[in-house]
């Protein structure tokens, strides 16, 4: 803006009048009046004197020389014309949402509000426009880098704890100008104390705590309380500055031992799976016992049953028997004997010994002569069923058994063992 | 006409180097102190204009708001031994202008020097008294009313009044953080293995108390079966006794040819006889038909 610049040739005539440098309030439209009245300024000199030289020149000219009505008429309608534009550099507006501090001759006048306002220009007066709207941001612990990018500033966010551990703390303060006037009066950076301050109540308050509790369920209160200590110090500070929120960002322990902190949470929810498995074991071990038990019991029901049922029949069978041998018992009982000796001599392998000579035979294999002969044909399984066959190892025995036809090779066996 | 305009002139540029060298102001945010030949003749001015003798005053200007102290961090040793460091700041604000000059010419530097001087001293003894523990969490408050005091009274003597004593920070030297981080990790190491312990202590329990129960659960039914298979064997030999003892020597007879019937069903079984038995009494004696009765 030509407002602004220290434009030389202007300087000279508005000395005179006060001096204008100052009105940088002023709406931007007062460019405009004042290139118009700078030429009528320029016609008025052009009629008198040399025209298009300057003011000084034209000042000088007239003490000098030229004297008479329209020199004098000029000085007062310049006089007039400046001391009205420098009247109407006092008009200042407040936008919405801001504040406009004035102070005349450097004492604090008056705060205004949004609209138009005019106050005595400069030297006189002065106005500070403060935004008052804006919510503005003091983090602690974490710098904001760009839009949602955080950097963590370590030096900040970690502190120390009432059991002497560490934890990592970011916080955010979010705070209005609410007194533009304490505002700009009181403090040196009214912003830098909020942050110092901030910084100062969260690691006090974090200080009368456990670790656990800051990084747990206590974010709230840690918060809640560290507004109300910084509150409390800003309100003995009139900073102007009025906290709106606090809100912990994140309160997490540092990172050299977040491993160790991620592992203690896994362990609980180990805790909970084997536990979890350990019952599922009992929910499949009991009901399979209950099934085994109502096994055991069915069995002894059908044992039950068998048993006497076989009973029953038995006793009937031998009964009806009985009563029938009972009308011939000596018949009877010989067909018995011999039919049963019959159907069991029939059955098995047998040899007859006589007397005499017994004692020396019974050391033959008489199983073994009797299967070579016998079971030549199928005869690869050997069957234990019989106690005699004992004596023999199987696998050698039936190797044998179908060579030799003396016995003289399992005699000598049955000796060596 | 000349002349007038010549005066008119003169008494205008009179005007503006009279209010240019005979006024000041002092703004919301200053304080100020009139000499008049080097002696100071008047503090206690308000925001506002003044005038003064050009040449014979002269005015010196200082910042009234308040300002901060912001120490370097510092290394305090506590009672026991244990090195703090120890970030504080002091908000200040001058009060006596004249006591202000006098004492630190009014330099903010200079009086920051002697406040820093002070709050050191102060946290050293007061550091000294003190455990970690009660630095930290306990004593905090009490530590930075007590250095606001000391301060305060340091300020009088400045001419300016110490509004707060703070502690920014109070943190463990690096290495002994780095030996925190290592208890934290134990710490949180002694809590973990406790955690899965409890877990498997639990999961024990639920598992033996389980595996008892099926135990119990299997007894009781085996119990329960052989008492119903001792009830069932009672029954079947009271059964087989009843019809026994109708012929009991039949009875042996009758059994004893089913034992041997049973027994040597197969074929593999071997039966070594000898001639003279009963069965063979007709083996090779044709002639003991007659014999017989």
């Amino acid at each position: 803006m030509a407002w602004n610049e220290p434009g030389g040739n202007n300087r000279d005539p508005w000395s005179s009048g006060g001096g204008n440098r100052g009105g940088n309030q002023g709406p931007p439209d007062l460019d405009e009046a004042i290139r118009k009245a700078k030429q009528r300024l320029e016609g008025l000199f052009g009629k008198k004197g040399g025209g298009g030289r300057g003011f000084g020149g034209g000042n000088g000219e007239r003490s000098s020389g030229g004297p008479g009505m329209p020199g004098a008429k000029g000085i007062g309608v310049i006089a007039a014309v400046l001391v009205t534009i420098w009247l109407l550099s006092g008009i200042y507006i407040v936008d919405e949402g801001t504040r406009g501090v004035v102070t005349r001759f450097g004492a604090y006048q008056q705060t205004a509000g949004p609209g138009p306002h005019w106050h005595w220009p400069y030297p006189i007066s002065a106005v500070q426009t403060v935004d008052v709207s804006q919510r503005r941001r003091v983090t602690i612990g974490y710098q904001a880098v760009a839009a949602q990018q955080t950097r963590p500033v370590l030096s900040e966010a970690l502190m120390l704890t009432e059991d002497e551990n560490i934890v990592n703390v970011q916080l955010a303060v979010q705070y209005q100008i609410s007194n533009a006037a304490d505002f700009l009066f009181n403090f040196v950076q009214p912003e830098a104390t909020l942050k110092s301050v901030t910084e100062s109540a969260l690691r006090e308050i974090v200080g009368k705590r456990n670790m656990d509790f800051v990084i747990t369920e206590g974010r709230t209160e840690v918060a809640q309380q560290t507004r109300e200590l910084v509150v409390d110090t800003l309100d003995s500070y009139d900073t102007g500055i009025s906290v709106v929120e606090v809100v912990i960002q994140d309160a997490q322990p540092p990172e050299q031992v977040q491993g160790a902190f991620e592992d203690a949470i896994k362990a609980r929810e180990d805790r909970e799976r084997l536990i979890n498995q350990a019952e599922a074991y009992r929910n499949e071990v009991i009901p399979r016992a209950q099934g085994q038990a109502a096994r055991i019991g069915e069995e002894a029901q059908g044992y039950t049953a068998r048993i006497v049922q076989n009973a029953r029949g038995d006793a009937s069978r031998f009964s009806q028997q009985q009563q029938a041998y009972a009308q011939a018992p000596r018949v009877t009982r010989d067909r018995l004997y011999i039919d049963t000796m019959e159907r069991v001599l029939g059955s098995t392998g047998k040899v007859l010994i006589d007397n005499e000579s017994s004692q020396q035979l019974m050391y033959l294999p008489l199983d073994r002569i009797m299967r070579s002969g016998s079971a030549s044909a199928g005869g690869s399984g050997e069957s234990s069923g019989s106690s005699m066959n004992n004596a023999v190892s199987s696998s050698d025995g039936s190797s044998r058994s179908q060579s030799n036809t003396a016995s003289s090779g399992s005699l000598r066996m049955r000796e060596t063992r | 006409m000349n002349r007038l305009s010549a005066i008119v002139t003169a008494v205008v540029l009179l005007l503006v180097i009279g209010i240019t060298f005979g006024t000041f102001t002092v703004k919301e945010t200053e304080r100020a102190l009139k000499f008049r030949l080097g002696e100071v003749v008047r503090t206690d001015f308000e925001p506002g204009l003044y005038f003064q003798v050009p040449f014979v005053n002269n005015v010196r200007k200082v910042d009234a708001r308040v300002q901060t102290l912001d120490e370097s961090p510092q290394r305090f040793l506590t009672s026991e031994q244990k090195n703090l460091i120890v970030d504080t700041f002091v908000k200040w604000r001058v009060e006596d202008v004249e006591q202000y000059y006098v004492t630190v010419r009014a330099n903010p530097r200079e009086a920051n020097l002697r406040l820093s001087e002070i709050v050191r001293d102060g946290l050293r003894a007061e550091f000294g008294k003190r455990t970690v523990q009660e630095v930290i969490s306990g004593d905090r408050a009490e530590i930075m009313d007590l250095l606001t005091e000391a301060a305060s009274l340091a300020g009088n003597s400045l001419g300016v009044t110490v509004l707060d004593v703070r502690l920014q920070r109070v943190d463990l030297p690096e290495g002994v953080s780095e030996s925190v981080f290592n208890r934290m990790v134990a710490a949180r190491e002694q809590v973990a293995r406790q955690f899965r312990a409890e877990g498997q202590e639990e999961a024990e329990r639920i598992r033996s108390a389980a595996d008892r129960r099926r135990q119990e659960i299997l007894a009781e039914a085996r119990r329960e079966a052989e008492e119903v298979r001792g009830a069932a064997d009672a029954e079947a030999t009271s059964v087989y006794a009843e019809a026994y003892q109708a012929d009991e020597e039949f009875y042996r007879f009758y059994r004893s040819l089913r034992a041997y019937e049973n027994t040597f069903n197969d074929d593999s079984d071997m039966l070594v006889l000898s001639p003279d038995s009963e069965f063979f009494r007709y083996f090779d004696q044709l002639d003991s038909l007659p014999a017989t009765p």
